[in-house]
């Protein structure tokens, strides 16, 4: 009995038995939503079972597409996330008002920088992924512009590109490089259990901070930016993520400990990046930054939360545990 | 069977750049009646992104109508205009002759036929800027000529920024295109008027 219950882990090993997990609490998800649509009596209150159903089902598919992803292996989750990042920039450089002669270097952006960008991830050639967008990329559009002679709001409109390269290629390039990192000693995983690892914390951060957001939130924490972000979410969110992610020490290279500073960092930096990405959409005048993800919003409302925990995540693990 | 292969290509194509999904309140039209489809342009994406947009059995009905100038030049323009469009010729007047305007609303009557629906752009020619130009005269004259037929007003948000005039690489911004109520040239209506009225409906769906 023993042997063949070893003998079945070392088979699915922690990324299969990480996924069994996520599909396991989105079946209990799944019940408790189709249970709340019985009880649901106000109309208020079946508006957010609604929508709560919505993004579930969204979830599935987004955990389906996530599967497929890590199962083709490097080559799969590479090119899913350069996708994401090509609709996320799509989605930021529609709400943000560019000038007809940012034309060029709006095509660099879109078909040079982010294919070249995550090329290189899949290349593992780290060297050169590390500076593309901001040595490069940041030669590459402001001097672009500069040449189309049009000098109108020039620092605002060279600002807004690079700005959107780097949130959404760059940044969210460095999730899919955790693939790159070389063997950490003494650690059976690899760098798609880690990326998995990263976006499971992430999101189930976003999530938990929704719900406990619905079930205890009351003070908002930047009213001016979101009055949907509480402080009881955001208290309860980040310490269930925290919880449910040091509790999946044994997935990592981390000890317990570790992990749970990992979670911490990854949790705070994806409050942060979703706080930000939410003042850019006031800013704007708009709620969501697209509508391609049912009850979610855009991809970018999606990933938000990726922003700044991939890149600094990725330091984090290549710094202290590649040697 | 190959036109219609690739005018649905050309759409598909125009769709996927363009990023543009139908929105706004659907069309409600009581009866059959032919539709004068009138939009703001700035890009060439504009008249394939409207087109299909369009249900299917209107679609096929529907013929754009542009200026022989640009789309009777070279081979492969004309083909695409005559052959995978339909569309109507007409030549854009640069005076204001009067025989030459009659003769342009002769040719958008006839190419309607009693049946086809036709999409034009009433400013006349490309906005650079994305700001809606002065309408030209003709969607009047056309009205006087056929009482009976139904103006759409059709709005395009970002097509400029997705290709703009003078620009042959697209760049993947959303665009959007909306649709509304349809309007009919009323009795004693003069052409200040009914202009002004189209061009409102138009602005009213720029969110």
């Amino acid at each position: 009995m023993d042997i063949s219950l070893k003998g079945m882990w070392l088979q699915i090993g922690p990324l299969g038995a990480l996924f069994l997990g996520v599909l396991a609490l989105l079946f209990i998800a799944s019940f408790i939503g189709a249970v709340l649509e019985r009880t649901a009596k106000s109309d208020s209150a079946k508006a957010t079972v609604a929508n709560l159903n919505a993004r579930i089902k969204a979830w599935w598919i987004m955990a389906a597409v996530f599967g497929v992803a890590m199962v083709t292996g490097g080559v799969g989750s590479v090119v899913m996330f350069f996708l994401l990042s090509f609709l996320a920039m799509r989605e930021f450089m529609t709400l943000t008002p560019t000038a007809r002669s940012d034309h060029a270097a709006l095509f660099w952006a879109f078909f040079l920088l982010a294919p070249i960008q995550y090329l290189l991830v899949w290349a593992k050639w780290y060297g050169l992924f590390s500076v593309l967008v901001p040595v490069y990329g940041f030669v590459a559009i402001t001097s672009r512009m500069a040449l189309s002679g049009d000098t109108e709001r020039f620092l605002e409109r060279t600002a807004t590109v690079q700005w959107g390269v780097m949130a959404c290629v760059y940044c969210v390039s460095h999730a899919p490089a955790l693939l790159m990192l070389g063997p950490i000693p003494g650690y059976s995983g690899n760098g798609a259990t880690l990326l998995f690892y990263l976006v499971l914390v992430a999101q189930l951060s976003d999530v938990m901070q929704y719900v406990w957001g619905k079930l205890a939130g009351k003070r908002p924490i930047a009213p001016t930016v979101s009055p949907s972000k509480t402080w009881g979410g955001f208290v309860g969110g980040t310490l269930t993520a925290i919880a449910v992610g040091t509790a999946l020490y044994w997935a990592t290279p981390f000890t317990p400990v570790v992990a749970a500073a990992m979670c911490l960092a990854i949790t705070m930096l994806g409050f942060m990046g979703g706080l930000v990405m939410s003042a850019i959409k006031r800013d704007r005048g708009v709620k969501d930054y697209g509508t391609m993800i049912q009850g979610h919003g855009g991809v970018l409302d999606r990933i938000d939360s990726l922003i700044f925990a991939a890149p600094v995540f990725f330091h984090l693990i290549r710094f202290f545990y590649v040697p | 069977m190959i036109v219609r292969l690739i005018a649905r290509f050309l759409a598909f194509i125009a769709r996927l750049i363009s990023g543009a999904r139908p929105g706004g309140s659907m069309i409600i039209v009581k009866g059959d009646p032919q539709m004068v489809f009138f939009a703001n342009h700035s890009s060439h994406l504009d008249f394939m992104v409207i087109w299909s947009a369009l249900p299917p059995q209107w679609r096929a009905r529907t013929r754009p109508v542009a200026g022989s100038d640009y789309w009777g030049k070279g081979p492969i323009r004309r083909f695409l205009a005559r052959r995978i469009f339909k569309a109507i010729l007409i030549e854009r007047s640069t005076g204001s002759s009067v025989s030459h305007a009659q003769e342009s609303i002769d040719r958008i009557a006839e190419g309607m036929g009693d049946r086809s629906h036709i999409i034009v752009f009433p400013e006349g020619t490309r906005s650079m800027t994305g700001e809606l130009l002065p309408f030209k005269s003709g969607m009047y004259h056309l009205a006087l000529r056929k009482p009976e037929l139904l103006f759409v007003p059709v709005y395009l948000a970002n097509m400029n920024r997705i290709l703009p005039k003078g620009e042959v690489l697209p760049v993947p911004i959303v665009g959007t295109v909306q649709f509304g109520a349809g309007i009919q040239l009323q009795a004693g209506e003069d052409k200040q008027a009914f202009l002004a009225r189209a061009r409102e409906a138009m602005l009213a769906l720029r969110r």
